[in-house]
């Protein structure tokens, strides 16, 4: 805490919260241009006693990147490219670059990020934290797999971390939750693309038994695929859902219209939600028809359907702050992932949130590949769930916390990146690893410099040794 | 901290023996409620509650004394607390005391007792505990008032002026509070069926603590700034304004 008789200003704070728009505490939030501005600040904080934490485009839901009364180092205005090599594909970014800005930079040159999440909103700094998955994670992994070096800087200064140099804070910092301080650099390796389309195939499953077979046989014969599960429908048509697969279109599948510029990329964002309503737009019968609709529109199956990277890989985007259609209360986005011999929890998942009728909507569920090594990386082999729901029902918090215990049995876990309510008893339980990643960072930051509000919620242990 | 739920890990009660906070604590404690500290004067009650929150399971449960009247320890008590937990996600500030509304009853410093403990006592506290959590930057303040504050009624109309004068303060506190990440919430119960009101008639609309903690339990989800318990006291209190003082006064109980 300050001293009282302190005379320096003190910089005024702002209230933060996750994209979920629920909850919210109040930080300062320090801009910072430059990777040498960071560790100033690091030094600062340290010597005010405050803590700290990176903020990058404030994608993850919950309270990842929340840091009550402490600093939050905002990482936006660092987005500069710096180094692309046209021959290996490897860039360096800074780390609050954020993957639009990456693939408006390389993908008229023939290069597309290894692997994006549902938006492209996200810096790399933040991605790298999360060790973000995308629809390629059968096939490619998840980010911590194709990164080269990360510029980090940390509780006792500043380094560069690979996979083969001092591997054990660059797999901690992967998955790390910005937990081990501040990544000012990302290397990564990109993947060559012939042009800037995919062949898409799509196909409707009637339940869940279904759209889990031909996940699994699409997943086989294409780099990307996912499904789209209809959050409401019960009953026979439990886990009714639209799979869509694709891959990197090659030139010789595109028409001759689009043969002429191959690589062009230019996506537009026509739609905003211009302010938030007073009350929610995303209600069940909203839910309801928009499910119908989509299943309905969707054919039986298509097969070389050509779409852009925005129409493939972030369609969410396509709207502007959308997240302000759950209203004042905001949403929470609960994602799990049990190991293949779980994979019934999905289904019981799924029936436990339409009995307490909490209006699931954006159902996606996706198989997932090997794990990363990243200790607190979410991923593993098995089935992902991904559902939006509303905050503010009554039954939110039991129900959520029900299907948490079936998923911890089966040996899985929930996504700490789209998290705000998980109980501290079952991290440690859906985190084995957690102690690995716990000396690591004792042995760089005994004095929890970096902390998160996520990080005070759920690490008791830390806490009982903390003054937080 | 609190979950984006609402719901807390670590509370404080200003007037730890109370059944409303009881009740909450109970609903709490099925939640994530890891560390609970009892303020209050009476220790027996204290001791027993605590008891209780143990059995439930509640990993950490202090008492320490509060008492509305020595402002000069409520500085002293933020720090105790602190002792305790480490930072407040949830302040309840549930004290206060009933008094008589009779004229041959009361006397000055009747009056000056039942407003120090429902009104000036608990207002104090809170500014402490609220400079401190706004340090802090983040928790949630949830006083219970009551809807006998919002129009004060000639049958209690000492501890309803205490609570009009609790509830603008709240409001206020609330609104100066904005930014620092710190919420305060405000409960206004109709008659709620306690110790308290042992042997006083009851009103109609009459709860009990175990409906006011549900409500406040929907009211953290909610994020509300105002709960009524029950909810038509919303509506019924907004009339209430409009009903002339020559009627209000007959209005019985």
């Amino acid at each position: 805490m300050r001293a009282s008789g302190d005379a320096r200003p003190v910089p005024p704070r702002r209230v933060l919260t996750g994209f979920g728009r629920a909850g919210g505490t109040a930080a300062v939030l320090r801009p910072v241009r430059s990777p040498d501005e960071v560790a100033p600040l690091v030094e600062e904080a340290r010597s005010e006693g405050r803590h700290l934490l990176p903020r990058g485009l404030g994608r993850a839901y919950g309270d990842a990147a929340q840091c009550a009364g402490g600093v939050l180092v905002d990482t936006r205005p660092m987005d500069r490219v710096l180094e692309i090599d046209p021959d290996s594909g490897v860039v360096r970014v800074e780390a609050g670059c954020s993957v639009d800005t990456l693939l408006r930079a390389v993908v008229p040159r023939g290069w597309f990020v290894p692997v994006t999440p549902g938006t492209r909103h996200v810096s790399l700094g933040g991605a790298v934290a999360a060790d973000v998955h995308g629809k390629n994670h059968h096939r490619d992994g998840s980010i911590g797999s194709h990164l080269r070096e990360l510029e980090l800087v940390g509780a006792s200064g500043v380094t560069r971390l690979g996979p083969g140099r001092d591997a054990e804070r660059f797999w901690a910092t992967v998955g790390g939750m910005g937990l081990t301080g501040i990544v000012t650099e990302v290397c990564l390796a990109l993947r060559r693309i012939e042009t800037s389309r995919l062949v898409v195939t799509t196909e409707r499953a009637r339940d869940l038994e279904e759209c889990m077979a031909r996940l699994s046989d699409l997943d086989a014969q294409h780099r990307y695929s996912v499904a789209w599960v209809d959050g409401i429908s019960g009953g026979s048509r439990l886990g009714r859902s639209v799979i869509t697969a694709g891959d990197h279109a090659s030139l010789d599948d595109l028409d001759a219209s689009d043969r002429s510029d191959p690589l062009s990329y230019d996506p537009r964002v026509p739609l905003a939600v211009p302010v938030t309503p007073p009350v929610g737009l995303v209600g069940r019968t909203t839910v309801r028809a928009l499910n119908e609709v989509w299943y309905a529109k969707a054919p039986r199956r298509r097969v070389g359907e050509i779409q852009t990277i925005a129409q493939f890989f972030h369609p969410l985007d396509s709207v502007r702050d959308w997240n302000r259609a759950y209203g004042p209360h905001g949403f929470t986005q609960y994602q799990f992932v049990v190991p293949s011999s779980g994979s019934e929890v999905v289904r019981r998942a799924l029936e436990l949130l339409q009995r307490a009728r909490l209006t699931p909507s954006l159902c996606v569920l996706k198989s997932f590949g090997a794990a990363s090594l990243a200790p607190l990386s979410f991923p593993m082999p098995g089935w992902t769930l991904a559902a939006d729901i509303p905050v503010g029902g009554h039954a939110i918090g039991p129900v959520l916390d029900e299907i948490d215990g079936l998923v911890a049995a089966a040996g899985g876990r929930v996504y700490l990146a789209k998290d705000g309510r998980l109980r501290p008893e079952l991290f440690a339980a859906m985190y084995p690893r957690l102690a690995e990643w716990r000396a690591v960072r004792d042995r760089d930051d005994p004095g929890r410099l970096f902390v998160s509000d996520l990080w005070r919620r759920l690490a008791v242990q830390d806490r009982e040794r903390s003054d937080w | 901290m609190n979950d984006v739920t609402g719901m807390p890990e670590s509370v404080v009660v200003l007037g730890g023996g109370s059944e409303i906070a009881r009740a909450l604590l109970v609903r709490l404690a099925g939640r994530r409620l890891r560390a609970v500290v009892l303020a209050g004067r009476d220790e027996t009650a204290l001791a027993a509650a605590a008891r209780e929150l143990e059995s439930l399971g509640v990993p950490t449960v202090a008492t320490t004394r509060f008492e509305a009247s020595d402002v000069s320890d409520h500085e002293d008590l933020v720090r105790r607390a602190l002792d305790t937990v480490a930072s407040v996600d949830l302040l309840l500030v549930a004290a206060g005391a009933l008094g008589s509304a009779e004229l041959e009853a009361l006397s000055p410093e009747a009056v000056a007792r039942l407003v120090e403990a429902n009104f000036t006592g608990p207002a104090a506290a809170m500014l402490a505990f609220a400079r401190v959590m706004a340090d802090h930057g983040h928790g949630r303040i949830v006083v219970l008032s009551s809807v006998a504050g919002v129009r004060v009624r000639r049958s209690n109309f000492v501890y309803g002026a205490a609570k009009a004068g609790l509830d603008g303060f709240s409001q206020g506190l609330g609104d100066a509070l904005e930014g620092t990440g710190v919420r305060v919430t405000i409960v206004r119960p109709g008659f709620v069926r306690t110790r308290m009101t042992a042997g006083v008639p009851e009103a109609p609309l009459a709860t009990g603590p175990e409906e006011v903690a549900d409500a406040i339990v929907r009211g953290l989800e909610r994020d509300a700034e105002v709960v009524w318990v029950p909810a038509v006291f919303r509506v019924l209190l907004a009339l209430a304004s409009h009903v002339p003082r020559a009627l209000w006064r007959r209005i019985p109980s």
